[in-house]
């Protein structure tokens, strides 16, 4: 079996080239290519852990294609079109394009992503990062050792609970379970260091205010 | 000897044999018996429509009374058909509306099918009974409504994820007062609003109504009352399974689900509102199918649902389920025997779901009944596929879609050949298997010395040369029909193994290495083979013999060359080859 090299390296000599082959031949071999192109490029680890086998050749092939940002490939991945088509309706019903945020748990080594609109409220997300990490909450956070709070908006830290549902889907703009002291102290109890803090800040303001007099 | 059994008794005899392959093996003994089968066969499935004509089979056969028929390749399910290829299902029912009047079932899968051909269906069988199309398109409700009305002994109307131009709900009103013989209808795949008026009177005088698969526009408000009237009911599908959250709604659901005792198998639900699925817990004990594959629902309430189905031996459902939630489903459902997990994001690039190998190893390990999985994910490791192999050596069809293409074993970074090997070798049964992730041709070897059951093998971005598809030819000797794509196989294997081809149904290669010049001389080597390119790039032969063709289908066939090819379908064999000009 003839196999073609891909020729997007070449200096081009091809259109300066002076050949007897048939009119249109070149074509056929461009196609070729581009065919090959259209495949998604091997990972590394492949090359490496087939070396062994004696066709090299194709494999140098593929490895040769670019990795190109990741376009659509026909039929794959093998879904009917009425179940894609399903779960387009269920997005677009929204009205943003999937609202996925990333949940951090502090000491995890790796973050999640999940779907705000899949759930109709608290209870339901709670009980879902639950299921994700591994850990249980108890009611009003009192006592527990992991507290759900949220960036919203503005940058800002929020405890998980304290908003309408809606109002929280279209704030909350990450999700972190926060661990341990901090998270005992979000749960309404007395902070120490907010309260240290804002001492500090009445301070610092009744000084500048009393500069400005 | 032939005298001392009369017709009659051999007729009665063959009466009791239902399996094809035994009908056929009759039919094989002498003479006589070839004719007293043939003119008491009743049923006839003809796999490919094209592999015989119309003519044909009403010769052999005069007194069908149910025919099976199946159209376009599986891959057209993924776009990889283009439009207008064929599967025309009009020629067989003109031919049978003369020679079978009696006829009283028709199935069709993956075929097109038009009004024309409803209407006459609607008229030229008095007694007919069954209408299945399955994946089949080309109709609207106009069709349907000439069934509805003409039909009067209608049992079944199935219309499963088939296409249809959908221009009114008016069909259904069409199906007279006087029908009350149906046993099963599935709608399920209509996009417009019924009359549910007319539903529900259609199922109020349908004493013998066992099945009913409603559409999404079934609102759930209503789903009570229908289902009240039909609580002889075996399989319900129901319609979007959403409404504000009211507590007479609920109740009323409730109430009417307590009352089919009988139901096994449940569908549907569109749009789930977790709140109003406690409704149904009441039937859950003695479920033994659920497709909760529209359910957008999370692990949490699917679990709830599905644990209390002690019985369940089929369950559709999608990612959503998770890992955790197939340990659940594997501690609770022993009869489990079939699983499909579906993508509820098959585009995304990252994982939306924490759903990994490892629920489908739990649900092998849990399941001592498990014969049959599709499963997509997108992580898997050779010892997981080991795993689950040793766990389930009875396993009969085992579809494992890796969502990334080539993607390698996630712990070891190697090929996947190790996990397939296990599966093929200690699956002696396995009769259907798909591959995906990262393959060499050594994964081909282990299939073609194991595989021996394998009826039917789905390859994609797989293998590094010929030596793939040569093993697979020359070593599964059950094998009937192939479908690949994306593959690096070519002309050496095809050639080599051309008499294989007239042993199976058929094969389809897309996006691999074979060449025009080999799709020509496979055509001029096997008469009995239709091998047909498939190409929208313009006529192959504008182009060198060498230029790979983009799609080639190869199936047997007595009916010789297709007359109703489209203009981007070139068929190969000796008749043109001679006369073509380039």
């Amino acid at each position: 079996m003839e196999l073609v090299m891909a020729h997007e390296s070449d200096l081009n000599l091809k259109a300066t080239e002076l050949r007897l082959g048939l009119p249109g031949s070149d074509e056929c071999e461009k196609m070729f290519s581009s065919a090959k192109n259209n495949k998604r490029a091997s990972p590394e680890m492949a090359e490496e852990s087939s070396g062994s086998k004696g066709s090299s050749d194709v494999k140098s092939v593929e490895h040769e294609t670019a990795p190109a940002p990741k376009a659509q490939i026909v039929g794959w991945p093998p879904v009917k079109s009425y179940r894609k088509n399903n779960l387009q309706q269920n997005k677009t019903e929204g009205d943003q394009s999937g609202m996925f945020v990333k949940v951090s748990m502090d000491g995890a080594p790796y973050l999640r992503k999940i779907d705000l609109k899949l759930y109709n409220g608290y209870s339901e997300l709670l009980k879902a990062l639950e299921t994700m990490f591994k850990l249980t909450y108890r009611e009003g956070y009192k006592g527990s050792e992991y507290a759900p709070a949220y960036e919203d908006k503005d940058g800002d830290l929020m405890l998980v609970g304290d908003v309408p549902w809606d109002m929280f889907m279209s704030s909350c703009k990450r999700l972190r379970i926060m661990k341990g002291a901090e998270a005992r102290g979000l749960g309404g109890a007395f902070n120490p260091v907010f309260f240290f803090f804002f001492i500090y800040m009445v301070g610092a303001l009744r000084c500048a205010f009393a500069e400005n007099k | 000897m032939a005298y001392s059994f009369p017709e009659e008794v051999l007729e009665h005899v063959f009466s009791f044999l239902s399996s094809d392959k035994d009908r056929n093996s009759v039919s094989l003994v002498c003479k006589s018996w070839y004719e007293i089968e043939r003119w008491c066969r009743r049923r006839i499935f003809v796999g490919n429509c094209y592999a015989v004509s119309p003519g044909i089979v009403i010769r052999r056969f005069p007194e069908v009374r149910a025919v099976e028929m199946k159209g376009k390749p599986h891959f057209a399910d993924f776009n990889l058909v283009p439009e207008g290829w064929g599967g025309y299902v009009y020629p067989w029912i003109a031919a049978m509306s003369a020679a079978y009047p009696l006829l009283e079932e028709i199935k069709l899968k993956r075929m097109v099918v038009t009004d024309e051909c409803l209407e006459l269906i609607s008229k030229s069988f008095k007694n007919f009974k069954v209408l299945v199309l399955s994946s089949c398109e080309g109709f609207t409700t106009d069709g349907l409504a000439s069934i509805a009305a003409n039909c009067r002994h209608l049992r079944e109307l199935d219309l499963r994820e088939s296409e249809v131009e959908d221009l009114s709900g008016h069909w259904l009103s069409h199906f007279p007062d006087n029908c009350t013989s149906l046993v099963s209808l599935n709608m399920s795949c209509l996009g417009s609003e019924v009359s549910f008026s007319a539903l529900e009177r259609l199922v109020a005088r349908s004493p013998n109504l066992r099945t009913l698969r409603l559409n999404r526009a079934v609102p759930l408000e209503k789903l009570a009352n229908l289902i009240r009237r039909a609580p002889q009911l075996v399989e319900l599908g129901t319609g979007a399974y959403s409404a504000e959250i009211r507590s007479d709604i609920l109740l009323n659901l409730t109430e009417a689900f307590s009352a089919c005792k009988q139901l096994k198998g449940l569908s549907g639900f569109w749009d789930v509102v977790p709140a109003y699925l406690p409704a149904m817990y009441s039937v859950c004990s003695g479920i033994t199918s659920l497709n909760l594959s529209y359910a957008t629902i999370q692990s949490f309430d699917l679990v709830k649902l599905v644990t209390q189905c002690r019985n369940l031996q089929r369950l559709w459902v999608l990612d959503y389920i998770e890992d955790s939630g197939l340990e659940a489903l594997a501690s609770s459902c022993k009869d489990l025997q079939e699983l499909r997990v579906f993508p509820s994001d098959p585009f995304g690039a990252e994982p939306n779901v924490s759903l990994t190998e490892q629920g489908l190893v739990s649900v092998s390990k849990g399941c001592p009944k498990l014969q049959s999985v599709l499963y997509f994910c997108r992580q898997m490791s050779n010892a997981a596929l080991i795993s689950i192999a040793k766990n389930r050596p009875k396993m009969v069809r085992f579809r494992l879609c890796i969502i990334e293409p080539r993607a390698p074993d996630y712990l070891t970074l190697e090929p996947l050949d190790a996990g397939f090997g296990a599966i093929v070798e200690n699956c002696k049964e396995l009769r259907r298997l798909s591959l995906s992730g990262l393959l060499t041709d050594r994964v081909f070897k282990y299939i073609g010395t194991h595989a021996k059951k394998l009826e039917m093998l789905s390859i994609a971005f797989a293998g590094d040369s010929d030596l793939g598809l040569h093993h697979v030819l020359s070593g599964c000797e059950s094998l009937r029909k192939l479908e690949i794509r994306d593959c690096p196989f070519g002309d050496k294997a095809l050639l080599a193994n051309a008499a294989k081809l007239e042993t199976m149904r058929s094969l389809w290669m897309s996006s691999c290495s074979v060449s025009y010049g080999a799709c020509k001389l496979l055509g001029q080597k096997m008469p009995r083979l239709n091998v047909e390119v498939i190409d929208e790039r313009g006529p192959p032969d504008s182009r060198p013999d060498s230029c790979p063709v983009e799609r080639l289908y190869v199936y047997r066939t007595v009916a010789g060359r297709r007359i109703d090819m489209p203009g981007f379908v070139w068929t190969m064999d000796d008749e043109d080859s001679g006369l073509r000009f380039s």
